[in-house]
């Protein structure tokens, strides 16, 4: 018998993770990966770009999709590595990379999207 | 049985190989599926040094314009989107599978989950291309 | 159609061999012939050592799970004539030991079943005259998941059993939520409470070869992320009511 997992609060992570980036990655890298670089449409420019980024809404939604998706990476990535690798011993490290490195990326989206002038 | 008989010597227990996941196609796409989580967290990483180029001016959004037409990057954010979009095929077809909804007694089937999830995708991305190109 | 076909079939006698190695045979090739009739005549004309499990050969008991040419099959449901020209691959059932043949063990699985609690749990007994009543939406609800004929097939297909050996597996969860969403049935927070875990439903990954390779369409894989949701919902409710309501 054993005491119920805490997973399910990975998993709902992980799940959100997934819908954010499935609706919206997309569109990001075909506009800013590949349609902008190549021309294929008129890159906006650097003010509405930045005119855009400072509205409040545009801050949450960039962090929401940038934390939302790496812990996506992170729950995916474990299993990976679990599965992948049979490294059932290194359990902790792998877990301190994935959650660990999804933490630092948000802390670092957080910080990124305050300091926008 | 673990432990050999007279009658029974031993099992024979086949490890499982490394490769696999290179056995049937399944499973390849199995793992390609899980390897697009790489490329999910890598456009994050694009667009925080995005977010960065544009805290620090002009110049700077510039340069990172500039590096992101390179070949290595237009490579790589080529093959990305190829694995985002692999990722919400796989996501939108799969996700109805945990959702058991009844309506009228019938349950609704995988499709009728999975449609209006397409539909979003394709409103919400066009929702935000709109935004990025009209200024 | 050619009138013969080669099958390659696993050998193994713990008694002298090393490790499992194939043996080649000729036999007919029949219209209607599945790899079970195959492996009968193998046994009747060629070689009457060979070893393999069987029994209803209409695909009802769930004995005669093997690996053809790779993917698990119940060899009474499989059309040799699928195969040809051949040759056609017969191999014991992955992810568990040889002990024979053809033949595996399977007591792993059966532990991992009786764990998952497949039977009615009551709270409550009701007095020996009176029945249960179901509607029909109400069997509806666990109607698919109560196919299952433990075949295993599932458990060869499925790559996070054949990794972690400790992992519950496709069928014996599925069957946890067969009972779980029976109507008579009271026992829903016991089985979560021996399958939240990383070695129950949380080790699964969704690859889904599991829903493939069933052959009465139980779809375990779709049984799993719906116990996980269920198992989340709980979560949740602890976490806000923690003296909760049950």
């Amino acid at each position: 018998m054993h005491k119920r997992s805490n997973e399910p609060f990975l998993w709902m992570l992980f799940s959100a993770g997934g819908v954010v980036s499935a609706m919206l990655m997309p569109i990001h890298v075909l506009l800013f990966g590949l349609a902008f670089p190549l021309g294929w449409v008129d890159a906006p420019s650097y003010e509405h770009l930045l005119a855009l980024v400072r509205h409040p809404l545009t801050r949450v939604y960039l962090f929401i999709l940038c934390s939302l998706a790496l812990f996506h990476w992170a729950h995916r990535f474990r299993f990976t590595l679990y599965d992948g690798l049979q490294i059932k011993h290194l359990n902790e490290l792998i877990n301190t990379f994935c959650y660990g490195g999804a933490t630092l990326g948000t802390a670092v989206a957080a910080y990124l999207l305050w300091r926008i002038p | 049985m673990n432990n050999p008989t007279e009658y029974l010597p031993r099992s024979y227990h086949t490890r499982v190989s490394t490769y696999w996941w290179l056995a049937r196609w399944p499973y390849v796409k199995f793992i390609l599926r899980e390897a697009s989580s790489v490329f999910v967290a890598w456009i994050v990483v694009v667009t925080l040094l995005q977010i960065r180029a544009l805290t620090r001016g002009p110049a700077d959004y510039a340069e990172l314009q500039n590096w992101l037409r390179s070949p290595l990057l237009l490579t790589l954010n080529a093959v990305s989107l190829a694995f985002v979009i692999f990722h919400a095929v796989t996501w939108f077809n799969l996700a109805p599978k945990a959702m058991v909804i009844r309506l009228r007694g019938k349950r609704l089937s995988s499709l009728a989950i999975a449609a209006p999830n397409y539909v979003a995708w394709v409103v919400i991305s066009a929702a935000i291309a709109w935004i990025l190109l009209r200024g | 159609m050619a009138n013969r076909i080669t099958l390659e079939v696993t050998r193994y006698n713990p008694a002298h061999d090393e490790k499992p190695r194939p043996d080649t045979y000729e036999v007919p090739l029949r219209k209607e012939w599945v790899v079970l009739d195959a492996l009968n005549y193998i046994k009747d004309h060629l070689d009457g050592s060979l070893s393999f499990r069987w029994s209803c050969r209409m695909g009802v008991c769930g004995s005669c799970g093997m690996m053809v040419n790779g993917v698990p099959k119940l060899t009474c449901a499989t059309f040799l004539s699928d195969y040809a020209p051949g040759p056609v691959r017969v191999e014991p059932m992955s992810h568990f030991p040889v002990l024979r043949d053809l033949v595996v063990d399977t007591s792993d699985f059966l532990v991992k079943l009786a764990k998952s609690k497949p039977w009615i749990i009551r709270k409550v007994e009701k007095p020996l005259n009176e029945e249960y009543f179901q509607t029909p939406e109400q069997m509806d609800a666990y109607k698919q998941f109560s196919m299952c004929i433990n075949c295993m097939l599932c458990y060869a297909a499925c790559p996070v059993y054949g990794l972690d050996p400790l992992f519950s597996g496709p069928a014996a969860i599925a069957l946890a939520q067969r009972y779980n969403l029976d109507s008579r049935d009271q026992g829903a927070s016991d089985r979560l409470d021996i399958l939240s875990h990383h070695e129950g439903i949380w080790g699964c990954t969704f690859v889904g070869e599991c829903t493939q390779v069933c052959p009465k369409n139980v779809d375990p894989a779709a049984a799993i992320q719906q116990y996980k949701l269920t198992a989340t919902m709980e979560w949740l409710k602890a976490l806000v009511l923690p003296r909760g309501a049950e």
